[in-house]
């Protein structure tokens, strides 16, 4: 299978800046943190690193969404770079991984820097800043065909699509519930998560609706931080400090109607044809996985995944979740071990890269996974959005 | 309640979000091959014809998701309120975002069968559905 570029890539080194709810620096700062960190960790310096991806580059719109491109890392870090890239349209967040792969195949870098910077929780101490309307202003591309009907948070067209899962499958919301609680217990024992109190399933079911059936637990919470990892040449990584994390398959296709409205399967989301994709790449398995890091903007994404990867059989999922020991540090599937996005942060999807590579390298402490894990799913982004890898440590 | 936010208007999206005037749901649709495609483009996809334009439909569709709002979002942002994606009659994969309204948001299912109604607002005319009377 050598055919596939992104076996000739791997993860060498990570990094994470203080995630908070309130950052005392800037978010430019925060990511010059994750990156210097992420840098030396691999054993490399700044003059090693020659390409930069991130996602979606650049948003200077006071969102918090996306504050520091590529352009601004590299100046603020004298980086000289053969290749760099930053933009939304792709498959989900690792969009920007996918890239580096291509451009280490296209001979342009070898070390590439990516990283994801948020800076949300400022952001919304001022008024309704992450809205998806503006008030006055009239809405152009796919988005004025929700705009006009109060559609103020893509929560609101995750619910749609959540509430159609909830009909066909039958789960209920006390197994729903159990991705929150087994997020918030593992997120007990992260020092970088954000939300560490225990909740019960009783807590889960008490907390407010936001649009049914999604419950303020089921998603994630926003934060200032950034995390950053370095994708590597296979060479050049099997010479570096630590043991490769190979990047042995991804799932990047579009496939399907990448519509908010029109997606033709709403309950499972964009998810299947690029799971599909991911395992046609590859000889392993889903009975191979050893630990998952499941995208979970909201939990309905977590739960799609488990069943889009075939960790077990369509609308099986709330069988599988039921009570939550699966899925626990000690289960025989460990999900989301660091708290993921809901309890941890919203990293977007570079957090659970984040927490994937630290539980294969064995660094995750009072968190970390029985036996030796070497195989990890990951995933990123839902509705008519989707992007897989599968990472290996050998 | 709050305003609405309005579409930008374009030559593809006009007669959706004016028709509503003359009472009228406007869909893009194949004269070759009877397709409807929507979002509007003047292009088939099945057949590859390039004389598609909008056509009135029946205004009937049936709800095929739904959500009922909870969060106060923004001040002054009305009581529960149901977001829908509506397949219409016709053609059972052309969905339609939108408000199911006149109804209580707690009786709002699956399948439910509903109608067109359009409300004015500036220049255009927004399409809600309304459940059909039993």
């Amino acid at each position: 299978m050598t055919r596939f570029a992104e076996k000739n890539t791997a993860i060498t080194g990570i990094g994470m800046s203080d995630v908070s709810r309130g950052a005392n620096k800037s978010a430019l700062a925060l990511t010059v943190d994750a990156a210097l960190e992420a840098i030396a960790d691999a054993g490399l310096t700044r003059a090693d690193i020659d390409g930069i991806a991130t996602w979606p580059g650049e948003r200077a719109d006071g969102s918090g969404f996306s504050p520091v491109g590529c352009a601004a890392l590299q100046d603020a870090l004298r980086l000289e770079v053969g290749w760099y890239g930053g933009g939304g349209e792709a498959p989900g967040q690792y969009g920007a991984v996918f890239n580096a792969i291509g451009a280490i195949a296209a001979g342009l870098c070898k070390n590439v820097l990516i990283f994801r910077t948020m800076y949300e929780a400022t952001a919304r101490k001022t008024a309704y800043a992450n809205s998806l309307l503006r008030e006055g202003q009239r809405q152009a591309g796919p988005f004025s065909w929700y705009a006009p009907y109060y559609t103020y948070a893509a929560a609101l067209q995750q619910a749609l699509f959540f509430n159609l899962y909830v009909h066909k499958s039958g789960i209920r919301p006390e197994q729903v519930g159990q991705i929150a609680v087994n997020q918030r217990r593992n997120a007990a024992l992260n020092p970088k998560a954000i939300y560490k109190t225990p909740i019960s399933i009783d807590d889960y079911l008490a907390a407010p609706l936001i649009a049914t059936p999604l419950r303020i637990y089921d998603c994630d919470v926003p934060i200032d931080g950034a995390a950053a990892i370095i994708v590597s040449r296979m060479d050049v990584a099997r010479d570096l400090r630590n043991p490769p994390i190979r990047i042995e398959a991804i799932g990047s296709s579009m496939r399907y109607r990448n519509s908010w409205t029109q997606l033709a399967e709403l309950d499972t989301q964009a998810q299947p044809k690029v799971a599909e994709m991911m395992w046609s790449r590859t000889d392993l398995k889903s009975a191979d996985v050893d630990i998952a890091q499941l995208y979970d903007g909201f939990s309905f994404h977590t739960i799609n995944w488990l069943e889009n990867f075939g960790f077990c059989e369509r609308y099986g999922a709330k069988d599988f979740i039921d009570g939550g020991h699966r899925i626990a540090l000690d289960g025989e599937l460990p999900v989301n071990t660091g708290g993921g996005a809901m309890s941890g942060g919203r990293l977007h999807a570079y957090g659970a890269v984040h927490e994937a590579c630290t539980q294969l390298w064995r660094r995750a402490g009072a968190r970390q996974v029985k036996g030796d894990p070497q195989v990890c799913a990951t995933s990123t982004s839902g509705g008519p959005l989707a992007g897989a890898m599968l990472l290996v440590r050998d | 309640m709050v305003a609405r936010t309005l579409p930008v208007i374009d030559r593809d999206n006009e007669a959706y979000w004016t028709w509503g005037r003359e009472g009228k749901l406007a869909i893009h649709r194949c004269a070759a091959c009877e397709y409807f495609v929507h979002p509007p483009v003047p292009f088939c996809p099945r057949c590859e014809s390039r004389d598609v334009a909008p056509q009135a439909v029946s205004g009937r569709g049936r709800v095929v998701t739904f959500t009922v709002n909870h969060k106060a979002w923004v001040p002054d942002l009305a009581d529960p309120y149901v977001l829908a994606l509506v397949a219409i009659a016709e053609q059972d994969d052309v969905r339609i975002a939108c408000n199911i309204v006149e109804c209580d948001a707690n009786k709002v299912d699956f399948n439910m069968e509903v109608e067109v109604v359009f409300e004015p607002v500036e220049d255009l005319w927004i399409p809600l559905f309304r459940p059909v009377a039993a």
